[in-house]
């Protein structure tokens, strides 16, 4: 009878190998033929469009949410003018990529563990195997490349839309000349934190969502009831996976970039 | 001609005649850890004829046709598909031969988010480079042969149990495989609804030349699909008609019990079986 610890570390090693063997072949898949044109626009509509307003609530809530509490802080140093700075820099660096990608987690990565999941236990999976469909071309791939292209995209409209929240907050309520406040997230950043923190961690967060949940979703068994324990599994591993790596693509980019 | 060439055209001319083997199992062995699922396996299909594969739930049948399909792979024992040997083929290879194979899942498994459109034609829309107009009067013709060309545009959820197994059948035939294998087909149907699922079955198996691998433990279905066949009447209205005695010998019964085969043979022998295990199955 094997013991708890060789059992778990057999199933853990297990996952471990078929995540990897799973998200191989779909960059494989990517880069050759077929590929089902029309589902990887499907699937860019259904990340990119379906997940726009989440995340434009998301943002901008958040950019007036840190305003007002920095405003505070700063109020304690005579800084008030330099909000911009702080928000920019925050949203750009940190909270835009970051609360994207845990949007998009709990919206994208919940959805395909579910789709693939209930495709799974009910034979569909393999009754496109069976037609002569490789399901990692069909349904990996295209949802892989969506969230690949579309994460980044929406981190920047998130960006966007908290950066100008912050200054609606600091406008109104915090009575920061406007041209003071721009300028402010303007000099609050280097080129290295737009197109290094910002840029280079959606990429990776939108791939670590959609191969994690693709993942759990192409191993459910077990009924209705494993498929919803694929998409808790999918949400709680994709936002785990999402901040650990958020602090080592952190180490990394500091290392290369500044 | 290269020497393998000639082979293979030869293996070619072998699989074309009349009463070739088109599926051959030998010694094939299957366990899922400590399970047994199938124990030294051996059976052949021919060309045009019918294997029904009987057996309790779990005794290993569906395994056997994922095995064919090569949705599952053995453990042990070789496994010929149209002369190739699957049990060594890697999925990308196994897509050749798939095009040849059409699968009847036991819930017709059929894709929910598609139309029966969709679904009937999916392989010739999404894998075949053939014209649209062209698939789509083929998708027609199948649904007519299945008597569901009206519920065309319909999704898979507004059809009752019996109508979703026939487009599954529709789906399986719509790229015209030369075998069929049908996974518990006509469980949990009506008697009606099933007869009409088995009418299906023979009249694929009789004008269509397809032969069929037919997972069942429903005996009722297994014995009027090996005892009819499908004829054409005076106005070319299909009939269902008790088989002719040489029909009949055309499908094997095959029972399975817990991975092993127990029984071989045609209905009339099956009938005449005094092996406790397939009386008290029989009974």
């Amino acid at each position: 009878m094997p013991s708890f610890v060789e059992s778990w570390s057999k199933n853990a090693a297990l996952e471990v190998q078929e995540y990897i063997r799973l998200t191989l072949a779909a960059v494989r898949g990517a880069f050759s033929r077929p590929l089902y044109r029309h589902d990887i626009i499907e699937q860019l509509d259904a990340v990119g469009i379906g997940s726009l307003t989440v995340v434009l609530l998301t943002g901008i809530f958040t950019g007036m949410a840190i305003t007002a509490q920095s405003g505070l802080t700063l109020d304690q140093f005579g800084a008030r003018a330099v909000v911009g700075r702080l928000v920019g820099a925050s949203m750009i660096k940190e909270l835009g990529p970051v609360l994207t990608a845990l949007m998009l987690t709990g919206r994208v990565g919940s959805g395909i563990a579910a789709e693939l999941g209930s495709m799974m236990v009910t034979d569909q999976i393999n009754a496109l195997r069976a037609l002569g469909t490789d399901p990692i071309r069909k349904l990996v791939v295209p949802r892989m490349l969506a969230g690949f292209i579309m994460t980044p995209v929406l981190t920047v409209i998130s960006d966007f839309v908290g950066i100008s929240g912050g200054w609606l907050v600091a406008r109104f309520q915090l009575q920061v000349n406007s041209g003071l406040y721009w300028s402010s997230v303007r000099d609050g950043l280097y080129m290295q934190d737009v197109y290094g923190m910002g840029l280079v961690k959606p990429f990776v967060f939108g791939f670590i969502i959609v191969t994690v949940a693709c993942h759990v979703g192409m191993r459910t068994s077990g009924g209705t009831a494993g498929v919803g324990r694929s998409t808790t599994v999918a949400v709680v591993a994709g936002s785990v996976l999402v901040i650990a790596a958020d602090f080592f693509v952190n180490q990394i980019l500091v290392a290369l970039l500044y | 001609m290269p020497a393998d060439l000639t082979l293979e055209t030869d293996a070619r001319a072998v699989l074309d005649e009349p009463g070739a083997p088109v599926v051959v199992f030998d010694h094939v062995e299957l366990a899922f850890d400590d399970k047994v699922v199938l124990r030294d396996v051996s059976f052949t299909l021919l060309k045009g004829h019918t294997k029904i594969i009987l057996g309790a739930s779990g005794s290993g049948k569906s395994t056997s046709l994922k095995i064919i399909t090569g949705l599952l792979k053995a453990d042990a024992g070789v496994v010929w598909v149209n002369g190739q040997r699957v049990d060594q083929l890697n999925e990308q290879e196994m897509m050749a031969v798939r095009a040849d194979l059409g699968l009847i899942f036991q819930e017709g498994a059929l894709f929910d988010s598609l139309t029966v459109r969709e679904n009937v034609g999916y392989k010739l829309y999404e894998e075949s480079d053939m014209p649209l107009d062209e698939i789509d009067r083929r998708v027609e013709e199948v649904l007519g042969f299945v008597g569901l060309a009206e519920h065309i545009d319909k999704m898979p959820s507004a059809l009752s149990g019996g109508q979703r197994r026939r487009v599954a059948i529709a789906r399986a035939m719509a790229f015209k495989p030369r075998i069929l294998l049908y996974d518990e087909a006509t469980t949990g149907l009506d008697p009606i609804t099933a007869l009409t699922v088995d009418a299906e079955i023979i009249k694929l198996r009789d004008f269509e030349g397809v032969s069929s691998i037919v997972v069942t433990h429903q005996l009722r279905d297994a014995f009027y699909v090996a005892t009819h066949m499908a004829v054409r009447g005076e106005r070319g209205e299909v009939q269902i008609v008790r088989a002719t005695p040489e029909k009949e010998r055309e499908a094997e019964f095959l029972m399975l019990k817990d991975g092993v085969i127990v029984f071989e043979g045609d209905a009339e022998a099956l009938r005449r079986c005094t092996d406790p295990y397939i009386r008290s199955f029989l009974s």
